[in-house]
């Protein structure tokens, strides 16, 4: 990539922020469905320990790696809101025939698309990590009386929240490039990369069933395999975000 | 400012612009007039940087536009209105421009100064904070004109501006491009609008992916037909048709049953001589003018012709 400017990449950011601020649907999505997480699964567990009110530590002891693959919701979220606002700002402007004037400003294609990549990526992360402190309070205040000690943070958390959940938005984001460039409308895109969705409910259920064990080993494993995805799309999103690509080739 | 030289850009098969050498100079307003699909648009992407070309050469300023280093210098010294002006309809009238001077690193208190300073002379001072969405074609116009220039472009790209505008609407975006040529810009104007062109334009150059004729508006209309005269006569007859022809007038035309519209290689030459045989074959003449072709004509004989 040739030699990035920061301060064309945050204009190009800051514009978008600025968009989505009036986008209200954005903005509730993006809060609701990690706080939902936040609030739903403490939730669950409050009620179930005041439904059986004999819970004893070991039953919560037993309970507990359920706990972290209730986090893995982040990782669900992280994958599927990006997407939304990516939709939003590349398909979004395209439709909206904004995407020429900005293409014939001295900004590079690269400088626009990290641009852009930055405004889809920071505020559900930014919401994610919000909520996911809120989780592990609420966890923690709910668990420690039965276990103890506190169970949040963890290095499995950790790992989900700080690794597994970033790579996957980023995932999403340079999907949504790469099929906006196909895309006549921000719907399709969005149910096209829904499909994202999928793969991730896949892993969640298999580790509630216990096929995949969620240690810190097998989420770096899986992490490493959101990487190389990443690092591909990446190079497949730059070669569509080019300007005579945009102006030539894309629908 | 701007030249081409063979400029070319094929699509497959499909030749857009085809071998276009022009030259436009500074601080002129040079129009580009075509139907659609003559590769007017192509051109614009061309020279701002936007597309590339398939061969010949091309320069805006004093930088190549097939040179990689000097694109981003092309695109710093000019401003583009596309034809959909492509605004942030959810932000501000101040937000669109503000955001433009930006990507442009215009310092910030300049930003404010020239944004003040279009906005108020586009009369959107008072709806500075409201949604550009909200506005009318021509207000929408007007704004994406303003903000090309918020970074005070040496070259202005426009493309087809007053297309799909009602004529009020269109009137004020030609006023303002007229307020422009004040600013002592060179400004690019793609138009299909002859009329525009004619009023606006320093020259123009009419393409149909070739290009098929160049100057300004009043070579334009001479170009084509050559000069012709009207010769009005108390009435006519074949005798004075005839001795018009034998005088050396080429095609002689009767309009309106008492008009002789005259093709003359040389009018001041020889206008003497037709006239005495007209005058000879029993003509009372009542009055001499010259006609010039319309630039619609000139327009319309070199699209069809081609």
């Amino acid at each position: 990539m040739t030699h990035l400017d920061f301060q064309n990449v945050w204009s190009v950011a800051s514009k978008d922020f600025e968009t989505f601020k009036r986008r209200k649907g954005i903005i509730y999505a993006t809060v609701a469905f990690p706080l939902g997480i936040a609030l739903g699964f403490p939730g669950v567990v409050a009620a179930i320990a005041y439904a059986y009110p004999s819970t004893t530590s070991a039953s919560v002891a037993s309970f507990s790696p359920f706990l972290n693959a209730f986090s893995f919701w982040f990782v669900i979220g992280a994958a599927s809101l990006p997407s939304g606002i990516a939709s939003y700002s590349v398909v979004g402007e395209k439709i909206q025939k904004s995407l020429e004037p900005l293409l014939a400003t001295p900004m590079t294609d690269g400088e626009i698309l990290l641009g852009k990549s930055i405004a889809c990526f920071v505020p559900p992360m930014v919401s994610i990590w919000i909520s996911s402190v809120i989780y592990m309070i609420l966890m923690d205040a709910l668990t420690r009386p039965w276990l103890g000690f506190l169970y949040y943070p963890n290095w499995t958390f950790v790992t989900i929240v700080l690794l597994l959940a970033p790579l996957a938005s980023v995932l999403t984001i340079e999907l949504t490039v790469l099929l906006s460039a196909r895309a006549n409308d921000i719907r399709s895109v969005q149910q096209f990369t829904g499909v994202l969705f999928f793969p991730f409910i896949v892993i969640y259920v298999m580790t509630e069933l216990d096929v995949i064990k969620f240690d810190v080993t097998n989420l770096l494993i899986m992490s490493g395999i959101f990487l190389v995805g990443d690092i591909l799309l990446f190079y497949l999103s730059t070669a569509t975000f080019k300007r005579e690509e945009i102006l030539t080739r894309w629908k | 400012m701007i030249e081409t030289k063979n400029l070319t850009r094929k699509f497959g098969d499909l030749t857009a612009v085809d071998d276009l050498t022009l030259r436009v100079d500074e601080e002129e307003v040079f129009g580009f007039l075509g139907p659609n699909g003559a590769g007017k648009t192509t051109t614009i992407r061309m020279l701002a940087c936007l597309i590339s070309k398939t061969s010949g050469t091309a320069t805006v300023g004093d930088y190549d536009i097939g040179n990689g280093a000097d694109q981003q210098k092309i695109r710093r010294i000019i401003g583009l209105v596309p034809d959909n002006v492509g605004l942030y309809e959810e932000l501000t009238a101040y937000k669109n421009l503000d955001f433009y001077g930006r990507y442009y690193k215009v310092e910030e208190n300049r930003r404010r100064e020239r944004i003040e300073y279009f906005l108020k002379m586009l009369g959107l001072w008072e709806k500075r904070d409201v949604a550009a969405g909200t506005f009318s074609k021509g207000m929408k116009q007007k704004l994406a004109i303003a903000r090309a220039l918020v970074h005070d472009p040496e070259v202005l790209f426009l493309d087809e501006p007053t297309a799909n505008l009602d004529p009020e609407a269109a009137k004020t975006v030609r006023d303002f491009i007229l307020d422009l040529k004040k600013e002592k810009k060179t400004i690019f104007l793609n138009t299909h609008n002859l009329d525009e062109a004619q009023r606006i334009c320093d020259r123009i150059a009419i393409l149909n992916t070739k290009l098929m004729a160049l100057g300004t508006p009043a070579e334009l209309e001479r170009s084509t037909s050559g000069r012709r005269i009207t010769v009005q006569l108390e009435s006519v007859n074949d005798l004075i048709v005839s001795a018009a022809k034998r005088a050396g007038a080429g095609d002689v035309e009767v309009v309106g049953g008492n008009r002789l519209v005259i093709t003359v290689g040389n009018p001041e030459k020889e206008n003497p001589d037709i006239l005495s045989a007209i005058l000879g074959a029993g003509g009372r003449i009542q009055f001499v003018t010259e006609v010039n072709s319309t630039l619609e004509e000139v327009y319309l004989k070199l699209v069809k012709g081609q």
